[in-house]
């Protein structure tokens, strides 16, 4: 019995390893200079530059046309995050309190047209989408590069499962008070939804910031890239060099990874709960 | 009965980042109701009030998602003019040159062996790890926060840490193959190259994998186990008889996620990797449409392309619906 438990623990001690230890070779070696990290591979201690190299990476000017920052970089990646976060959960609460809450002709239908989009995800439509975009020129604007990621009804049926589990008595209730619809989603069901948003938020904005595929496609203006996007213009640089920044380009991936791990880790009860127990 | 299976079936799911996957389930799932549409005894009647509600999704939705899909189908039978002069109606041809093109039906073996690859190791590191965490006292809330942080890793993001592991001058990896023999060159060698792929794919997903098992286990009641412990001394054999079926409901879930997962998400992985160089490389058919569409200006053939995946995801849910979900155990 005891030595099953410790054999246990030594499996999740390698688990733990696996998934840390390379995140922390690659913090500990961002902290090194390029020539060093060059000479001497990745490290696992530090290297005494950090300030230098995040420094350099967050307000140095560079790219194509040689104005671009990093810090220009994480804004529009916050954008991207805080706008597709945010959204999402104004569109959805909107159309599930509508599905859940009215009786109206073409309710099916209108049901179905939302939920289909559940059955495609982006990805399989790029180059029509791409196309659309051009011809309503939103490329290289943060509307294009937010809204149409908004086309697809995972949150319409968070909202719509939570709003089922609300009790009919709240509705009866606040009818006979006398509330009409707008009153009663205010005061009522905005209240009642407001854990229920929180983890929609976070995993919204996790899913946002991390976008990749449609921000490369959207985005030829670097003044729009977003940390993620970024990347691969490191990677593209880095081919040609005879001694390539490993430093920066580790920094730059540090930073890309901070805000939505730091939100992952701080607020992972109600990351957990909005992932795993949408339907209760 | 037929309630009750829907809401087990469903209860361990999730519609956050893949979720979507899972809320098709349930609602394509042939087991719908009738009225399952609207939920409330009592509703609100107004002649233009849910429209407008309905209005912002809706106006999205046809713009982004409809019009671009059918946009899709549409040019896939066309044959579109190189110099942009307009286009030629030519049937079926581009599927046919598609699926005839041994390139094609080289990636599309690739995709699937990387996507086997994928979910199977995602999924079976993820449920060990659930497993042992579920079982230990000590330190378990540090283990899971350890276990999941990665979730929140863009899949380039990823791949970008994945290239120094595995880079020719300082990568570690490659340094412990050497001493095997093993010379690995990714980004020259196929192989090498997919094999670094497969890794930093599965790396990025068990933590989505170990969240989803991990609360599965905790939602088995307790007495569940109690009586399980008793009926059944060996560990291995409660867990394979007992504890495995009751999981199943997650496990069948998270393969449809899995797949998804490696179909489509791994994009960004390979992309860093590969870098615009498909030439000898390895890449998924996700990769070949964006080739052939942004980089080779084959409109007609990457439209064709994207309605091939679309069969594929369409096929993939009704499948997982009609044939496996029977088979699934929920008592």
């Amino acid at each position: 019995m005891h030595r099953t438990r410790i054999l246990d623990h030594v499996i999740l001690l390698i688990g733990v390893f696996i998934m840390v230890a390379p995140v922390v070779v690659a913090f500990m070696t961002s902290t090194h200079e390029a020539a060093e990290i060059h000479r001497n591979g990745l490290s696992l201690n530090w290297g005494g530059h950090f300030a230098e190299t995040y420094e350099t990476v967050l307000t140095r000017q560079g790219g194509f046309t040689g104005k671009i920052t990093g810090f220009n970089m994480v804004m529009n990646s916050m954008i991207l995050g805080l706008g597709f976060a945010v959204g999402k959960i104004v569109l959805s609460m909107l159309a599930a309190y509508a599905i859940v809450y009215f009786r109206f002709p073409l309710a099916t239908f209108f049901f179905w047209v939302i939920f289909t989009t559940l059955l495609l995800p982006l990805e399989v439509r790029i180059l029509p989408s791409y196309e659309v975009m051009n011809m309503l020129k939103l490329t290289n604007t943060y509307t294009g590069l937010i809204v149409p990621l908004l086309a697809s009804a995972t949150g319409t049926f968070y909202f719509r499962q939570f709003f089922k589990s609300v009790p009919d008595e709240l509705l009866e209730a606040a009818r006979i008070d006398g509330a009409g619809p707008f009153k009663f989603f205010v005061d009522v069901l905005v209240p009642l939804s407001r854990t229920m948003m929180a983890a929609i938020f976070i995993i919204m904005f996790v899913y946002g910031w991390n976008q990749y595929l449609w921000p490369t496609l959207m985005t030829t203006d670097e003044g729009f890239f977003t940390l993620v996007r970024g990347i691969k213009q490191i990677l593209l640089v880095w081919v040609g060099s005879q001694i390539p920044d490993y430093n920066e380009a580790l920094a730059l991936a540090i930073l890309a990874m901070l805000p939505p791990v730091m939100v992952v880790v701080i607020f992972q009860r109600w990351f957990i709960k909005g992932l795993t127990e949408s339907d209760k | 009965m037929a309630a009750e299976t829907e809401g087990l079936s469903a209860s361990r799911g999730g519609a956050g980042f893949g979720g979507h996957r899972l809320g098709a389930l349930r609602l394509f799932g042939g087991k719908a109701k009738r009225g399952e549409t609207s939920a409330k005894r009592v509703q609100f009647t107004s002649r233009f009030l849910p429209y407008l509600f309905l209005a912002p999704q809706l106006a999205i939705i046809f713009i982004f998602f409809y019009w671009p899909s059918v946009q899709a189908i549409q040019s896939s039978f066309y044959l579109e003019d190189p110099f942009g002069f307009g286009s030629t109606f030519v049937g079926l041809s581009n599927y046919t040159d598609v699926l005839k093109s041994g390139e094609y039906r080289g990636i599309a073996r690739f995709t699937a062996i990387f996507t086997a690859l994928v979910t199977f190791f995602a999924l079976s590191i993820g449920l060990l790890l659930a497993v042992k965490a579920d079982g230990v006292i000590r330190g378990n809330a540090a283990y899971k926060t350890l276990l999941i942080w990665v979730y929140a890793i863009a899949p380039p993001v990823a791949g970008l840490i994945g290239m120094m592991f595995f880079d020719q001058h300082i990568g570690p990896i490659v340094e412990i193959a050497r001493w095997f023999g093993w010379d690995i060159k990714v980004g020259l060698d196929f192989g090498d190259t997919a094999f670094a792929m497969t890794v930093v794919s599965v790396w990025k997903q068990i933590p989505y994998n170990f969240i989803f098992f991990l609360s599965g286990l905790q939602g088995i009641p307790v007495s569940v186990r109690e009586a399980a412990a008793i009926d059944c001394r060996s560990g291995l054999r409660r867990f394979w008889t007992i504890i495995l079926p009751l999981l199943a409901p997650t496990a069948f879930f998270l393969l449809i996620i899995n797949i998804t997962y490696a179909l489509f998400d791994t994009f960004g992985v390979i992309d860093v990797m590969v870098k615009d160089k498909a030439a000898n490389n390895p890449i998924t058919l996700v990769y070949k449409v964006y080739m052939d569409g942004f980089r080779g200006n084959d409109l007609g053939g990457s439209s064709a392309q994207s309605v091939i995946l679309m069969v594929i995801v369409f096929v993939l849910t009704i499948f997982q619906f009609r044939f496996i979900e029977r088979r699934v155990h929920y008592n």
